[in-house]
């Protein structure tokens, strides 16, 4: 086997293989076939992939759970040395389980969608810009999890916003789309600035308090230095670590799309579909998921910034799910369902139960790239995003059937599924939860449930309307349904596979058998997680199983009934329920809000101010010109006869000599010249006489 | 001559008032761009010259003569550059660089 | 032999140099230009500045004089410019120029400079101009600096501009 020194010595190469392949593919997109770029950008993945592999093997084969660390220090970044301590920062990477468990999804799933793309984007005139775009995004998201200290994650962190919103405005060509791109980017900017404004925080408050301050941002220094934190003095009454953590949450609102910065991701699915299997749904929104488990150290010691990212989680997952089920766009309705969803991994980490928001991110990643690359095969067939044109999909496409299948059963919450797992473990961790509130995790329990019934309805709805009935888009479009090809079909089934048995990797509790997941991230969480194993109370454990899977049935029979049994009611529902349709069909116009929150009164200021510079400035002096031209009116006569007699005549004069001393002006160098050297002259002369 | 301060001063004088001549007296606008380079290396020649023969010998302030020079040769450097440009865009305009056909500029 | 080796220089100087004034021949003034200003860096080697020396060669001869002699090349077309048709312009010149020169040459003669304290031998001085330059002249340093980029700069422009209008 690998020597663990080996691989901390290579740990560099998980990044650095797709920053290979997108500059190769980036720099030679027009020179290399397109099988070449293929094999390159999925290549370079792969090959980060093993080695990835090859460090999970290297840290489980550490016997001591604690010593399961591996950091490669590439070089030195920054180095602060002054007469009472030093500061420095390295470019370190840094392989513990937790960002080993990042880096077997980024680039086992990214392997997969790269594998899709070649199939999806095949024919497409710039897939070396595509593909070298991938590799950029699958580079920053690796230099996200593998960095070990927090500036360098926030290169990464700004590497991934970067390329999402390349990805996103890839057919930039349609304003749509570029507009799309533009809007994530704006977005994730607001966020990106609660989090550098938090690193910054933190960094002062650390670097003053400990007199002579921390010697680096790395995360080993962050978790000694952190309990300096409590005895900062308090902002506006609230303790520091509350304000840092909270501003890092802002970040990840923004990453992670959650309320009130989430309306860039159902905007960003102009992208082509696999990136937002990859971009959209498996990976960079998991960053923020990611950043607070990777600082629950500091989280632990600011318990109402757990409870708001907590709530804000819960009340995400209810509500992006409501929206989730009026959309038409295919695409929409899995960006909903993905907010959702991310909802619930906030709700986990915000409930201290860490390693189930880890479970649920990795489980996530793999049904709903599942269900974005069913999505896209669907498109691929159909080339069209509206479900109302779709529909007995069944027989023209059985593996994306089949494979879709088993995502959404999965993401429904049906045992013993992986969603059904991870899901559970999150609701059955609320359900205990000690928040600052008493009774709080009741009632987020009660919203992530009823969001789980929720999810199961519009995915059933989505799987109707797509696979069942009969194909609603015209015979002529029916002629060219066809199944894709195997180069997209093999990814779908391998993720299919990875959807159902994922849970696998967190058993519950009642099972007696070992939580991998939670055992294998315990040195990273320390004391802090908790994912309930601690609380056996099995029955209850089992009681809360019984009710979401009731809850999901329900959801799903309900699904079933409106779509299936009798499809004429979902219309008389609609025309019943008229306003609470629109309301949900319009996202409840939160674009519109914003819109006339923050857009409109920025525009209004705009023409106000230049309105006052209109009639306010320009009024002023209007006023006064005309004061001074009625004035000047009786002045008048007396000026035509006496000055301007005066003023003619010394103008006159002017004139003349102008005239002449104009010639003087030859425009030739050389006369100018002359006269340069003629004042030489004349400066020599008297120097010389005087 | 001998190694004085004089006699590099008269050689200075010579390149600059040479280069003088050169400009007034020249239609090419080439050859008015050589004028000015002699008359720069006559000011930089004095600037050497004075630095070894005058300041005192602290190795810091003897050198500050130099230093000027150097500016004079960065200078010279930029001038040309840009003159060049704009010698080279008449000529493209105008079809001569004969300083005696451009008088647009005339008041 | 310091003193032959300096009246070398200073011929090696002064004589391309008549002929850059005087020579009817572009061309010719071209290279007369490019001796005189050999003979210039032989001068500052010979005061004590290698440093200088070696710029003036590199810099000079090596960049602004091949600059010069292109710009020749790409305005010489047919037709040699004579030097001057105005006969009272070059009279003037000549004039004035010397004028000038008696003045400057009766200054250096007769101006009573502080007697030069025993000139020493000269030292190298790149290291201290290094010096000089990132500290006491470091602001003149970074405008000369700027200085070039924007001539640089300008330079292109102006080229390009005057390319695309045609």
């Amino acid at each position: 086997m690998v020597e663990p020194q080996t691989v901390k010595n290579i740990l560099w190469l998980i990044p650095c293989l797709p920053l290979a392949g997108a500059v190769i593919n980036g720099l030679l997109r027009r020179r290399l076939p397109a099988r070449l770029i293929h094999i390159v950008g999925c290549a370079s993945v792969f090959l980060a992939f093993l080695v990835s592999v090859s460090g999970f093997i290297t840290l489980v084969r550490i016997e001591e759970p604690h010593n399961r660390l591996l950091i490669q220090s590439l070089y030195q970044w920054l180095l602060t040395v002054w007469d009472q301590g030093r500061f420095s920062l390295d470019v370190a990477f840094r392989l513990d389980p937790l960002s080993a468990a990042l880096c077997l999804v980024v680039t086992g799933v990214g392997f997969l969608i790269h594998l899709y793309s070649v199939g999806y984007m095949a024919g497409d005139e710039s897939q070396g810009r595509y593909f070298a775009y991938l590799n950029l995004f699958t580079f920053s998201m690796l230099l996200l999890v593998l960095a070990d200290n927090l500036l360098l994650m926030f290169v990464g962190w700004e590497g991934v916003g970067l390329c999402s919103y390349l990805l996103i405005g890839f057919w930039f060509s349609d304003l749509e789309k570029a507009q799309a791109g533009m809007k994530a980017f704006i977005v994730n900017r607001v966020g990106d600035f609660g989090f550098f404004v938090g690193l910054m925080l933190l960094f002062w408050t650390l670097f003053e308090g400990s007199s002579g301050g921390i010697t680096g941002l790395g995360f080993d220094q962050l978790t000694e230095a952190i309990p300096l934190l409590g005895s900062a003095s308090p902002i506006l009454g609230v303790g520091v670590a509350t304000w840092i953590a909270l501003l890092f949450f802002v970040g990840a609102t923004g990453k992670s799309a959650q309320i009130p910065l989430y309306i860039w991701l159902p905007d960003a699915m102009a992208g082509p579909t696999p990136v937002s299997a990859f971009i959209h749904a498996a990976t960079m929104v998991t960053a923020g998921v990611y950043m607070i488990v990777r600082l629950n150290f500091l989280y632990a010691i600011a318990p109402v910034a757990m409870t708001v990212v907590a709530v804000v989680g819960a009340v995400t997952a209810f509500y992006a799910a409501t929206i989730a089920l009026t959309q038409n766009d295919i695409k929409r309705v899995l960006a909903y369902s993905t907010i959702s969803q991310l909802g619930y991994m906030f709700l986990a980490v915000g409930v201290a139960a860490f390693s189930t928001g880890i479970f649920h991110l990795v489980t996530h990643a793999f049904f709903k790239a599942l269900l974005f690359l069913g999505a896209g095969s669907v498109i691929h067939a159909v080339h069209s995003n509206d479900m109302q044109e779709m529909g007995g999909l069944k027989k023209y496409m059985p593996y994306t059937y089949l494979t879709f299948m088993t995502a959404y059963l999965a993401i429904s919450g049906i045992p013993p599924l992986s969603g059904f797992m991870s899901k559970d473990e999150i609701l059955w961790a609320t359900f205990n939860s000690h928040l600052s509130i008493p009774g709080l995790g009741k009632v987020l329990w009660a919203l992530g449930l009823l969001g789980a019934g929720f999810t199961a309805f519009y995915m059933t709805r989505l799987v109707a309307l797509t696979f069942m009935g009969n194909f609603q888009g015209g015979p002529e479009k029916e002629k060219h349904l066809h199944e894709s090809p195997l180069v997209m079909t093999i990814p779908l089934m391998i993720l299919a596979v990875l959807s159902a048995v994922g849970g696998a990797i967190g058993l519950p509790a009642v099972t007696h058998l070992p939580n991998l997941l939670h055992d294998f991230l315990s040195p990273v969480i320390g004391g802090h997680g908790s994912s309930g194993h601690e609380i056996h109370a099995y029955g209850l454990e089992v009681l809360l199983m019984v009710i979401s899977t009731g809850v999901a049935l329900t959801g799903i029979g309900l699904g079933y009934y409106f779509y299936l049994k009798r499809p004429e009611l979902p219309g008389q529902i609609k025309a019943r329920f008229a306003g609470m349709h629109r309301l949900l069909f319009n996202k409840y116009y939160v674009d519109e809000i914003y819109q006339a929150l923050f857009l409109r009164p920025v525009l209004k200021l705009v023409s106000l101010s230049g309105r006052f510079d209109l009639q306010g400035i320009d009024g002023a002096v209007n006023l006064s010109s005309r004061i001074t031209a009625k004035f000047s009116f009786l002045v008048g006569w007396e000026d035509l006869t006496i000055v301007d007699g005066a003023v003619n005549g010394l103008a006159d004069i002017f004139k003349r000599w102008g005239a002449w001393i104009r010639q003087v002006q030859t425009g030739r160098i050389q006369h100018y010249l002359y006269s340069v050297v003629l004042g030489i002259f004349g400066l020599c002369v008297f120097m010389l006489l005087f | 001559m001998s190694y004085s301060l004089p006699s590099f001063l008269i050689v200075s004088s010579l390149l600059f008032c040479l280069g003088m001549f050169t400009v007034l007296t020249r239609r090419n606008a080439i050859g008015v761009l050589m004028g000015i380079e002699l008359i720069l290396n006559g000011a930089g020649l004095n600037f050497v010259a004075f630095s070894r023969f005058l300041e005192p010998t602290q190795t810091a302030n003897l050198l500050s003569g130099q230093v000027f020079t150097l500016f004079i040769i960065a200078i010279a450097a930029a001038e040309v550059a840009v003159a060049l440009a704009i010698v080279l865009v008449l000529y493209s305009q105008m079809k001569t660089i004969d300083v005696e056909d451009f008088k647009d500029l005339r008041g | 032999m310091k003193e032959i080796i300096l009246n070398l220089f200073i011929l090696l100087t002064v004589v391309p140099c008549l002929w850059v004034a005087l020579s009817s021949n572009i061309v010719h003034a071209a290279f007369s230009l490019l001796v005189t200003l050999f003979g210039v860096a032989g001068l500052y080697v010979l005061l004590g500045a290698d440093f200088i020396g070696v710029v003036q060669v590199i810099v000079y001869i090596g960049g602004i004089l091949v600059l010069i002699i292109f710009g020749v090349m790409m305005t010489q077309r047919g037709k040699l410019l004579p030097l001057s048709v105005q006969l009272p312009g070059r009279f003037f010149g000549g004039l004035l120029s010397s004028i000038i020169l008696v003045a400057l040459i009766l200054a250096a003669r007769r101006s009573k400079w502080p007697a030069a304290a025993s000139l020493g031998e000269p030292e190298p001085t790149s290291a201290a101009i290094g010096d000089l330059l990132l500290g006491k002249y470091l602001v003149a340093f970074e405008v000369a600096s700027v200085l070039l980029l924007v001539a640089l700069v300008g330079a292109v422009l102006i080229v390009r501009r005057s390319v695309r209008g045609e």
